[in-house]
């Protein structure tokens, strides 16, 4: 299971920094999002895999699994779904104020 | 802290002080304050003689940071005395002198006595701490004050200049010399210099034995202006003269000579040792006095002098140190170099002084200092002329003065050098005479010519700027008369410093050559008899004359009329060339694109992570110990990547967004499936907020181009998104095996067993969020809402009349 993970991570990171490195603000939002979940899954999946029971003591079961990461990870949804936000409403202002959505056109003067 | 410790500190004390007494009491000149300090320490240090001179030494020891053997250890030996003594007693004389050269009406003084006191308690700081940290920590104070003191007259251009070119350049010095002292503690460990001097024999048996020793000399070199980072002196002279006498001819420019005097202990006897520092001594005193003949301004003749007699300084402690070879102090062979540098190092501090002040007194009175514009100042200025006089006479070698008895000790110096026999000195010792008595016929020459441009010929008052020509106030001669004095007495009667201040410095340069109780032998008389010391002196004057009366058949050669050091252009060159360097360096990679630095970034996470692995021979893929896979998950994690794949493929907004919906969806449902619901439920409740806001705000933005992207950059794009999604598979997997392999206790372990007893808690993860790391949650919260403040100020926030951006 871990193995397979690793290698699903692997090609969301892929994925990831294909879409960062293209022109268009949307993908670049969409590319952000794409990166945490790989991030969280990383967590999760190096702590071990299905080992144990949710980290819930009345199910009073022998073994549990890592509650660590799952907090580490909780913590983190919250934080990228902010950063996610932040990101959009910067595209939507971006826009409004420049008319592109492309960063090519976004640059900073070459002269400066 | 003892009373020494606040000597040191004093004038860093006193400093604080000054921009009050100049700001209350502006009817007397700051200077008069200042003077007392340096005149109390003079005579305190005084008070050390009897001490030294005996054979003793005095330590104060005052803990700084013990941890790292950093202490601020005060230690007065006989070369820290005279040192000590030279730094207070011109000091005193320079901020007399300095009192009638700067107007207090237009000059900022309180600029001036801050940096000048701030660079004198850090010279004491260098000469009296035996740490070598606390040395270097001094040394750079020295070096910053010595800048801001060159840029005193910040407004002109040169001096700006001067003043940066000298920081470049000393304070690359330093931080070679730092890195010098940790390779010393390395070997030693220790940065006390007594203790490494005691632990010598190791140093000089270890590999970087050579690399520390070529660290320490780089510092030492750049400070004291030796070839070829000499060419920061000259362009110091653009700061007021006192400071050209005092930081850049009497004190700092000899602490480089005080550091290879004070560290002789420990490197001395090793054939580099001699070579580098006698060799490049011996190159610095012959390029600056030919240089020095070439020069046009006063000063500048001064510098390139100063230049040269610190290359002589130099040269004679290489010559000097071959004496740790023979362990032993009865020889007077090589004990005559060290003699000769110690006592030509007081005799350069007085006769240089004075010609700096005196230089200072022109400039005051004329207006200008170029000898091409200045002559027949003899009548004019009977008292300056004197002074000068004594003092040129001095440093071209000529009976009676002081110089001239240092200067035949440095030719005894360098001609027993071809006596030692070790070195490989009988092959090509002979060289060191002979460059010895070729910068000395320079010496002598720049001497006639500079007295005779300045005070013989004819006065021509139409070629200066000033209507009237005076001897100057009185005030200013005291400091230049006193140091003239010293040169005449130190002259006629050389053995009143012999036992009191040279034996213990000399001491102090050898120490372990001596046994207890005995001393060196010092007696410096006018006449040896019919020696080749004599024969040479001479030769010097002959030749000297000889080339000052073909003076016009030179003074239009190419030689004489260029005055630029040619490795001003190396610095110049070497200068635009770093910064138009990394404005180019600068230029390609901030290009503003986002992409490009995404190729930056990644592809060196990817070579800092490959190479790790390399090294580590990672990833440990055997004997993983996996979880088996439930069949239904493979459906899920199709799904999944079948979502995932495709989103780069898409045109259509919309689509994107509800692929990226659908694969947020199913990160969920993984974390139910790995028995995280606290993850999932999560992810779930954002990931609807999220497709909401994508919705919301794709809304306004415009539809999605069809790019078309070279095929360059899309195999490039490929590579390192591949690439990087290739190492992320295997840095997750090492980093998972060498988990399994380590097979450390889980720190979660304390939260399982403690939440229901101390948190009163089922679930864990929750009560790790709310309770055990409350603290961690409360700022996550504060992050969140500092997010909402932006999203809600970048949507609604508009200030009236102002920019919309």
């Amino acid at each position: 299971m871990e193995l397979l993970m690793s290698i699903v991570i692997g090609i969301i990171f892929s994925v990831s920094i294909y879409l960062f490195m293209s022109k268009n603000l949307l993908r670049v939002a969409v590319a952000t999002l794409l990166l945490s979940h790989g991030v969280h899954l990383l967590l999760v999946t190096m702590s071990g895999l299905q080992r144990g029971a949710s980290p819930i003591l009345s199910f009073d079961a022998e073994a549990y699994t890592d509650p660590l990461p799952h907090a580490l990870v909780l913590t983190a949804i919250v934080i990228s779904f902010a950063v996610t936000a932040l990101l959009l409403v910067m595209s939507y202002r971006t826009y409004k104020v420049h008319k592109t959505d492309d960063l090519e056109d976004l640059r900073g003067s070459a002269d400066e | 802290m003892t009373l020494l410790h606040w000597a040191v500190l004093s004038p860093f004390i006193a400093a604080i002080l000054i921009p009050f007494l100049y700001k209350y009491l502006k009817r007397i000149h700051t200077g008069w304050f200042v003077l007392i300090l340096p005149l109390a320490l003079f005579i305190y240090f005084l008070s050390f003689i009897p001490e030294t001179s005996s054979g003793n030494v005095v330590l104060n020891n005052l803990d700084w940071v013990p941890s790292l053997g950093i202490n601020f250890n005060v230690y007065i030996d006989g070369l820290s005395l005279l040192f000590a003594l030279l730094i207070t007693g011109i000091g005193t004389l320079v901020v007399l002198y300095s009192i009638y050269y700067l107007s207090k009406q237009k000059e900022k003084l309180n600029n001036f006595y801050v940096y000048l006191l701030m660079f004198m308690g850090a010279m004491l700081g260098v000469v009296l701490s035996d740490n070598l940290i606390v040395i270097y920590v001094f040394w750079e104070v020295t070096s910053i004050a010595s800048s801001l003191l060159i840029s005193y007259w910040y407004t002109r251009e040169k001096s700006i200049y001067g003043a940066q070119k000298s920081m470049y350049i000393t304070v690359f010095g330093g931080l070679s010399m730092l890195a010098g002292f940790s390779l010393l503690y390395v070997i030693a460990g220790t940065f006390s210099i007594r203790e490494l001097i005691a632990n010598a024999d190791l140093i000089m048996a270890s590999s970087l034995f050579i690399p520390a020793m070529i660290l320490v000399l780089l510092g030492a070199f750049t400070k004291s202006a030796q070839f070829p980072f000499h060419i920061w002196l000259p362009d110091a002279m653009e700061a007021p003269t006192p400071v050209s006498a005092y930081l850049h001819s009497a004190t700092m420019v000899k602490a480089g000579i005080y550091l290879v005097a004070r560290l002789t202990g420990v490197f001395g006897g090793a054939p580099e040792w001699f070579w580098i520092i006698t060799i490049a001594g011996l190159i610095t005193l012959i390029w600056g006095s030919i240089s020095a003949v070439r020069q046009k301004d006063l000063k500048g003749i001064l510098a390139y002098s100063t230049v040269s007699q610190l290359g002589l300084i130099m040269s004679l402690l290489g010559a000097g140190s071959a004496a740790f070879y023979f362990q032993d102090g009865d020889s007077p062979l090589y004990m005559t170099a060290i003699l000769a540098a110690v006592f030509h190092l007081i005799n350069h501090a007085t006769f240089k002084g004075s010609l700096f002040m005196a230089a200072g007194i022109i400039d005051h009175e004329t207006g200008t200092r170029d000898i091409r514009k200045l002559g027949g100042l003899m009548t004019i200025m009977p008292v300056t002329a004197t002074i000068s006089l004594i003092g040129l006479a001095s440093m071209a070698g000529l009976p009676p003065f002081n110089g001239f008895l240092s200067k035949e000790l440095f030719l005894t110096g360098m001609l027993s050098v071809t006596e030692y026999g070790i070195f490989n000195l009988e092959a090509i010792g002979f060289i060191i005479p002979i460059i010895a008595f070729i910068a000395s016929v320079f010496t002598f020459l720049y001497c006639i010519l500079m007295f005779y441009k300045t005070f013989m010929g004819k006065f021509d008052i139409s070629k200066l700027k000033v209507k009237h020509v005076h001897e100057a106030p009185i005030g200013m001669l005291i400091s230049p008369i006193i140091l003239a004095v010293l040169v005449v007495l130190f002259g006629l009667f050389p053995n009143l410093l012999a036992y009191s201040i040279i034996e213990p410095a000399m001491a102090a340069i050898a120490p372990g050559i001596l046994s207890p109780g005995e001393f060196f032998d010092v007696h410096i008389t006018h006449w040896h008899g019919f020696s080749a010391e004599l024969f040479m002196t001479l030769g010097i004057i002959v030749l000297g004359v000889l080339l000052f009366i073909t003076f016009r058949k030179w003074e239009n050669t190419a030689f004489y009329r260029g005055e630029q050091d040619l490795f001003n252009y190396a610095y110049d060159y070497g200068y635009d060339g770093l910064i138009k360097g990394s404005q180019w360096l600068t230029r390609i990679q901030m290009t503003g694109r986002l992409r490009d630095y995404f190729i930056y970034m990644c592809t060196f996470i990817m070579l800092i992570m490959g190479y790790t692995m390399y090294r580590y021979n990672l990833p440990l893929i055997q004997n993983l110990d996996l979880s088996p896979i439930p069949v239904y998950t493979w459906f899920v994690i199709l799904v999944f990547l079948g979502s995932i794949l495709t989103i780069p493929f898409l045109n259509n907004r919309i689509a994107i967004i509800i692929t990226t919906g659908v694969s947020g969806f199913l990160v969920a449902l993984l974390f139910v499936l790995f028995r995280a619901p606290d993850l999932a439920l999560t992810q779930l409740l954002i990931e609807t907020v999220s497709v909401v806001l994508f919705m919301l705000v794709f809304y306004h933005l415009p539809k999605l181009k069809k790019v078309k992207t070279p095929p360059k950059m899309k195999t490039i794009k490929l590579i390192i998104s591949i690439g990087f999604g290739l190492m992320i598979t295997l840095g997750s997997l090492s980093a998972f095996s060498m988990g399994q392999e380590a097979n450390y206790e889980s720190i979660s372990e304390y939260y399982t067993e403690n939440s229901k007893e101390k948190a009163g808690g089922y679930n864990i993860v929750n009560v790790i969020l709310v309770d055990f790391r409350g603290l961690d949650t409360m700022l996550e919260v504060l992050v969140v809402s500092l997010a909402v403040l932006t999203v809600v100020s970048l949507i609604r926030l508009r200030f009236k009349g102002g920019e919309d951006v």
